[in-house]
């Protein structure tokens, strides 16, 4: 266990360093890219001074990193606000979307899966099968216009997209979260199915499920205590994947649905060229997916008592 | 539909592996028996045959299409399908037919390029951790965890935001976030190889490492990694369209099908086949090349889960 986390602090030291270089693998010199053709030498020395790309490389990599650490992540080149309070405006709808989405997905996923699994080879398990490999082809943004046409043009019941928090209008809220987290959540759902039946399938093979049967256990029971429990294992990592993936932001998603999330903010921030804040949403993305990967680990380690040592 | 051939690199020639015969391993299936076999998974079979017309219809694209791709014609725009233009035009009057035909060699170049960076780069770091182990290992497959650990769009939005966006940089972008995939796939498998009978046989008699890597373990290690490449053309398809749909990967006036949709988003509401065609022909693309990966992967590998099936889109 300690060698696990032990691993990703290093492999997070190591994501800190690519984070860091990008900005400086970029031909020629960001801050004359971020500020355009029209700007005087004086806001030029000054914002060149507040990022610190006056300093030598390895100092600025040691004050940067330093600082991100105490959840200081610098100052955008545009606004001049703190990419700290950027991220931190993000994050509610980001997080929104991507419990939603999560919650679609398993609810379609468990008991679509489970199904195939129990009737293998039936009407059901081939509808399945051919469900979950559209999900997966079909791309998110095409899916989401056609969302957008079919319920926010022709029928007219849902808002074409926006955001606004659950404190302040929970029926708006609800209406235009339901069409993005349908969209992620599908594409999820569709590749959680496909573990969830070959999991309980595996599981349904045992030898345990076997035994109880034959000693007359209720089906219900074998089912409940002896299938899905195991079923369940893959399923936490397979989860727990899919959400980092969703947090990371659905950048295409949130374009088409102009949700207000940390994807939208990245893509923004990639346009304006305004790297420390194309820096700070990388670094959370990849320390979000680190510490999930983790807590997925550990989480497994906790329910299932044959991995512990 | 027996024995047809498929855009997908046949296993490799020393598949037959004259060397030393294994009676530990079950016989592999051979190049033809695996077309025999993947042509009896119907899906696979019609995918296969799908992908190869699409194929063809991207090198020939100049020649199918019945205009170029941006001929504008004013009196034309906003026409909806008919005989003379099948996917209809575009507000600029553009035919949406050939410009789709055009785009899928601009969609399977980028996508065959990425997956060739991600297979090349991927597979020699993921053969050499495997082969090698200890620190090898150790210092490889954390490079590649690092490189894992960043989102899949958004590395390669990132590296975009370097090298600027076009094509070349977006099959680039998209190799580098694909190479991990391939690296852990790959060492995977060479794991599986490298103590079987005939690797230990053969360095026994004196074979050199690179006589061991190229004629026992990377032939023997390839079926996963020929599954994982037809799957990793269908995201890397996927990929290319949203990139150049964030505005970010081929550049207008080029047709790309993701760049052909977001242009289609704003004429949604009055017309709707702008969007509707290039996302029907990645749609179509990218689920031949996922159900290929499927066939591909019971007829060489049927215990295999690749890891992309679990990681991010």
């Amino acid at each position: 266990m300690l060698r696990r986390t032990g691993q990703s602090v290093v492999v997070l030291a190591g994501v800190s360093v690519i984070v860091f270089a990008l900005v400086h693998l970029v031909p020629g010199d960001p801050i004359r890219l971020a500020l355009g053709t029209r700007f005087s030498q004086e806001t030029y020395d000054a914002l060149r001074e507040r990022s610190g790309l006056d300093q030598p490389l390895v100092e600025q990599f040691f004050s940067w990193a330093g600082a991100a650490l105490t959840g200081d992540l610098g100052v955008s080149f545009r606004s001049g606000e703190t990419v700290t309070s950027l991220i931190a405006e993000r994050l509610p709808a980001t997080l929104t979307l991507a419990f939603a989405s999560i919650l679609v997905a398993l609810l379609i996923a468990v008991p679509l899966g489970t199904l195939s699994a129990l009737r293998p080879r039936s009407l059901v398990d081939r509808g399945a099968t051919v469900l979950s490999q559209i999900g997966i082809s079909v791309p998110e943004f095409w899916m989401a216009i056609v969302l957008i046409l079919v319920f926010a043009g022709t029928l007219g019941w849902l808002p074409s997209g926006g955001y606004v928090p659950l404190t302040e209008d929970p029926l708006g809220w609800a209406q235009r979260l339901l069409m993005p987290a349908l969209v992620t959540g599908v594409v999820s759902g569709s590749v959680i199915t496909r573990f969830v039946r070959s999991s309980v399938l595996e599981a349904l093979g045992a030898d345990h499920v076997r035994t109880a049967q034959a000693k007359g256990l209720p089906t219900r029971q074998v089912f409940t205590w002896h299938v899905l429990r195991n079923a369940l294992l893959p399923l936490v990592t397979v989860t727990g994947v899919q959400l980092a993936y969703l947090l990371s932001g659905v950048v295409v998603v949130e374009i088409v649905f102009a949700w207000p999330g940390l994807g939208q903010l990245a893509l923004q921030a990639v346009q304006a060229r305004d790297y420390p804040v194309l820096q700070g949403a990388i670094l959370l993305f990849a320390v979000v997916f680190l510490v999930i990967n983790l807590v997925v680990d550990l989480l497994y380690t906790a329910i299932d008592p044959r991995i512990r040592r | 539909m027996t024995g047809q051939p498929l855009p997908e690199p046949a296993p490799s020639p020393t598949a037959t592996d004259a060397g030393i015969p294994s009676t530990q391993r079950a016989a592999r299936p051979r190049w033809r028996e695996t077309l025999g076999l993947l042509a009896r998974n119907p899906a696979a079979a019609v995918s296969g045959a799908l992908l190869l017309l699409i194929v063809l219809v991207a090198v020939f694209d100049e020649a199918l299409a019945p205009t170029g791709p941006n001929e504008i014609s004013v009196e034309d725009r906003l026409q909806p399908p008919s005989l003379e233009h099948p996917f209809g035009t575009d507000d600029l009057g553009r035919d949406i037919f050939s410009r789709v035909i055009l785009g899928a060699a601009v969609s399977l170049r980028v996508g065959f390029l990425a997956v060739a960076v991600a297979l090349v780069i991927g597979s020699l770091i993921g053969l050499l951790a495997g082969f090698y182990g200890r620190w090898v290992d150790d210092v490889l497959m954390r490079i590649m965890d690092m490189l894992f650990a960043f989102p899949a769009v958004l590395l390669a939005i990132a590296v975009l935001a370097v090298r600027g966006p076009g094509s070349g940089n977006t099959a680039l972008a998209i190799g580098i976030v694909y190479i991990p995939v391939f690296a852990r796939v790959t060492r995977a498998s060479v794991l599986g190889v490298r103590e079987e009978v005939y690797v230990r046989a053969s360095r026994s008699v004196g074979a050199s490492d690179l006589r061991l890597l190229t004629r026992h373990v990377l032939p023997n290690a390839a079926p996963p990694i020929i599954v994982q490449t037809s799957i990793s053309l269908a995201f890397a398809v996927l990929a290319e369209a949203a990139l150049s749909f964030l505005g970010l990967g081929t550049q207008p006036p080029n047709p790309s099908w993701g760049l052909m949709l977001a242009e289609g988003r704003g004429f949604i509401d009055i017309a709707w086949w702008l969007a509707f065609f290039p996302g029907m022909a990645i749609f179509l693309t990218v689920l031949c090349f996922n159900l290929l990966g499927d066939g591909l992967r019971d007829v060489l590998d049927p215990r295999q889960r690749t890891l992309m099936a679990g990681g991010a889109r």
